[in-house]
């Protein structure tokens, strides 16, 4: 049992912590928005540290790390709301090395010359619809019924424009079929769900932390607005939720990792509770930064559109929720023939 | 991050289930509707297994038993639905006394609260003070070579089964409240003490217990006097490491799980068909989840010899706020069907549901309330100024 970082997982932290906040400001975030959603400069930074491949098998060219690490650094990215998709290159390259037969691919998507991706909505009639990095990806794998495809080509460049600002496009797959590990999609999507729990993990306590300093400066009737119990019942509520979350990813990397027979279970759980719990921060921070929290200069906003966002890439979250019930008391047809 | 127990922890749940399985029964859960929530056979059989000394720290005396271990009793037995109210209460005043007791407390009284033969309880609300509980006006008065107490205390829940209150009394009312307080464990059956039940919206009862011209030898002081809040931190440390409270909803969510599968609606479907009860259930299993990510990482700290403040608070005001929410979304989904009490026969699984419901609201208000706990996250973890 450990439950706070070791000291491996706190020095990469600490790395991409610096990383991301020299090279992810909110000037960075800015810029990219109006670009698509994307920064270039800031995806070869990642790749110079070895960030895109930092999870894959050394002998691919990879760091040989783990997903356990991968989420300290979502967590971290997160928190910058850092405009390059790590999240999905990262699982989507692990998926196709386990995949295997792919070495010369995945040791260029390890170094980060490749960008790679996951259409996680099901393919119709071989349109895969609202991929993330589905603007800026040129490899993009995707799920039909008979198992998984692999496409290569030029992304679009242009982003669906969208609250986020996130860099979605739908994107037509050419039907090559390169496994038919149904079980091996379904994990990788569950690390895509821990990932990106872990990720909202940083952007709730971020933002959590961008309100309790504005707090302190902020004087309403003669005294900090910090000083009044309505906000910090607040953001106490807020705070309380995210340490959960941060419990609940991390604690879904690790069994994804290890191989945890509630493995899936759990990283569906991590999601959904981490993207409401951050929704829910970022809801109290915008109320307690007042009108300033909803101008477009202030940061808040873009933390809550990427609060808004990220999930619904998967679809409505009570699908998720609806996955999970049937998961734990079977599907409601099930229910009716017995 | 590893959220493993070790083998030997493991092998401990297994024996708690066992145990449960063995020594727990319908009947012993169905005694608790007398309002007192203690199983005194049950007690005693854990009393007998070194259970009750075991979250003690060895230094102490005690059984020095992991806080994974700890963490893991609790957890089987509120999965079980066995009372740990009592049984907290009293392995914390042991701890207590063992950190800040005399020869005379911890010779005479800790073996017996440890092997199961005597009880304690907590005195420190007043009919005046509950939250701010350091304001406690209770008077001790040197008495010669003892102390003579007189005053009130409200919430003294067991008094009434129990054999010593752990009390907060003012020693010196001319000094700030923090400093001016003495613990004393008395022995309830002292001339001068007077029980009065509290009966409450639930099932349980609780006691307001009354001192008047109370004599007592200066033998059951506990810690320094004027030293009261040290002990005061102590019980808190202990109350946040020891005692249970993060599991109160699974049996809430099996006793719904259980009607959803199996009632038939007007219309001829099942509860569990209906895709807003099925989200309402994924959520409560979500929250036990969370509740059970901050239990595990509350006794990891422990374990470590880490001293928490904020994980406590947090844990007890996410479990408790959530099971509120719990046992009203499901007493819901019940119905009119759902205000049946344990006295129907017709009552659901014994009426387990509505128990739960009328009971719940106290959960936000005993051991910290919600908002003091809130305070406690603001100011010890998010660093904003005390403001009250």
């Amino acid at each position: 049992m450990q439950t706070r970082f070791t000291e491996d997982e706190l020095a990469v932290q600490d790395a991409f912590r610096t990383f991301f906040a020299n090279e992810s400001p909110s000037t960075v975030v800015r810029e990219a928005e109006r670009a698509g959603g994307f920064s270039a400069d800031l995806w070869n930074g990642l790749a110079a540290m070895g960030g895109p491949g930092m999870a894959l098998p050394g002998s691919v060219g990879g760091g040989d790390a783990t997903l356990c690490d991968l989420a300290v650094v979502a967590d971290v990215y997160g928190a910058h709301l850092a405009p390059v998709p790590l999240v999905e290159h990262a699982v989507a390259a692990r998926l196709l090395a386990t995949i295997g037969g792919y070495d010369e691919l995945v040791v260029e998507l390890a170094n980060g010359g490749s960008l790679a991706t996951m259409a996680l909505r099901p393919l119709v009639d071989g349109i895969a619809r609202f991929v993330p990095a589905g603007a800026v990806a040129d490899v993009v794998l995707g799920h039909v019924d008979d198992g998984i495809v692999l496409d290569r080509s030029m992304p679009p460049g242009d982003a669906l424009p969208n609250t986020g600002g996130l860099p979605l496009a739908h994107r037509r797959l050419a039907n090559n079929l390169i496994s038919v590990d149904h079980v091996a999609w379904s994990h990788a999507v569950d690390e895509w769900r821990a990932l990106t729990a872990a990720a909202y993990v940083g952007l709730g306590r971020r933002v959590i932390e961008m309100g309790v300093e504005y707090s302190r400066e902020r004087i309403q009737f003669g005294v900090p607005i910090g000083t009044f119990q309505a906000l910090q019942q607040g953001y106490a509520d807020a705070s309380t939720r995210m340490e959960g979350a941060h419990l609940l990813a991390h604690r879904a990397a690790w069994a994804l990792e290890t191989r945890q027979p509630d493995a899936s279970r759990l990283a569906g759980i991590a999601l959904l509770f981490a993207a409401e719990a951050a929704r829910f921060a970022t809801d109290r921070s915008m109320q307690y930064h007042g009108g300033y929290g909803f101008s477009e200069e202030y940061d808040v906003q873009l933390y809550h559109r990427r609060a808004t966002a990220w999930i619904l890439q998967l679809g409505d979250p009570s699908l998720e929720y609806a996955r999970l019930a049937d998961a734990e008391f079977g599907p409601v047809d099930g229910g009716k023939a017995a | 991050m590893d959220f493993s127990f070790p083998p030997e922890a493991e092998a401990f749940r297994q024996e708690v289930r066992d145990f449960l399985a063995t020594n727990l029964t319908e009947d012993m859960i169905e005694a608790t509707h007398d309002g007192t929530m203690h199983i005194p056979g049950l007690h005693r059989a854990m009393a007998d297994r070194g259970w009750l000394a075991g979250p003690v720290p060895a230094a102490l005396g005690g059984g020095g038993r992991s806080p994974l271990e700890s963490v893991i009793l609790n957890e089987e037995m509120q999965l079980a639905r066995a009372p740990i109210d009592a049984m907290g209460v009293t392995v914390i005043v042991a701890a207590i006394l063992l950190e800040h007791g005399n020869d005379h407390l911890t010779q005479h009284v800790v073996p017996r609260l440890l092997d199961g033969s005597s009880l304690a309880c907590f005195g420190y609300s007043e009919p005046e003070f509950g939250s701010d509980v350091a304001s406690a006006k209770t008077k001790a008065e040197q008495d010669g070579d003892g102390w003579l107490i007189n005053g009130a205390k409200m919430w003294t829940t067991m008094a009434h089964i129990a054999d010593y209150v752990l009390l907060l009394t003012r020693t010196d009312p001319d000094v700030p409240k923090h400093k001016g307080l003495t613990f004393f464990l008395v022995p309830l059956d002292t001339p001068g003490i007077e029980i009065q039940p509290v009966p409450t919206m639930a099932i349980e009862r609780s006691n307001a217990t009354f001192y008047d011209d109370v004599r007592l030898d200066d033998a059951w002081r506990v810690g320094d006097v004027h030293g009261g809040w040290s002990v005061m931190k102590t019980a808190l440390k202990y109350e946040r490491g020891i005692a249970g409270g993060q599991f109160p909803s699974p049996p809430v969510i099996d006793a719904a799980l259980d009607w959803a599968q199996t009632h038939t609606r007007p219309d001829g479907t099942k509860p569990i068909e209906d895709p807003t009860v099925r989200e309402k259930l994924v959520r409560a299993l979500i929250d036990v989840e969370v509740c059970r990510g901050f239990a595990y990482h509350c006794a990891d700290l422990a374990n470590e010899g880490v001293m928490f403040g904020v994980e406590g608070s947090m844990t007890k005001l996410f479990a408790s706020e959530s099971y509120k929410r719990h046992c009203r979304d499901f007493h819901d989904m019940m119905g009119a069907e759902g205000l049946l009490t344990h006295e129907s026969a017709d009552a659901h699984l014994g009426g387990r549901i509505e128990e739960n419901l009328r009971h719940s609201p106290v959960t936000t208000i005993y051991g910290g309330t919600s908002e003091i706990n809130r305070n406690v996250v603001a100011e010890g973890h998010l660093g904003m100024p005390r403001a009250r």
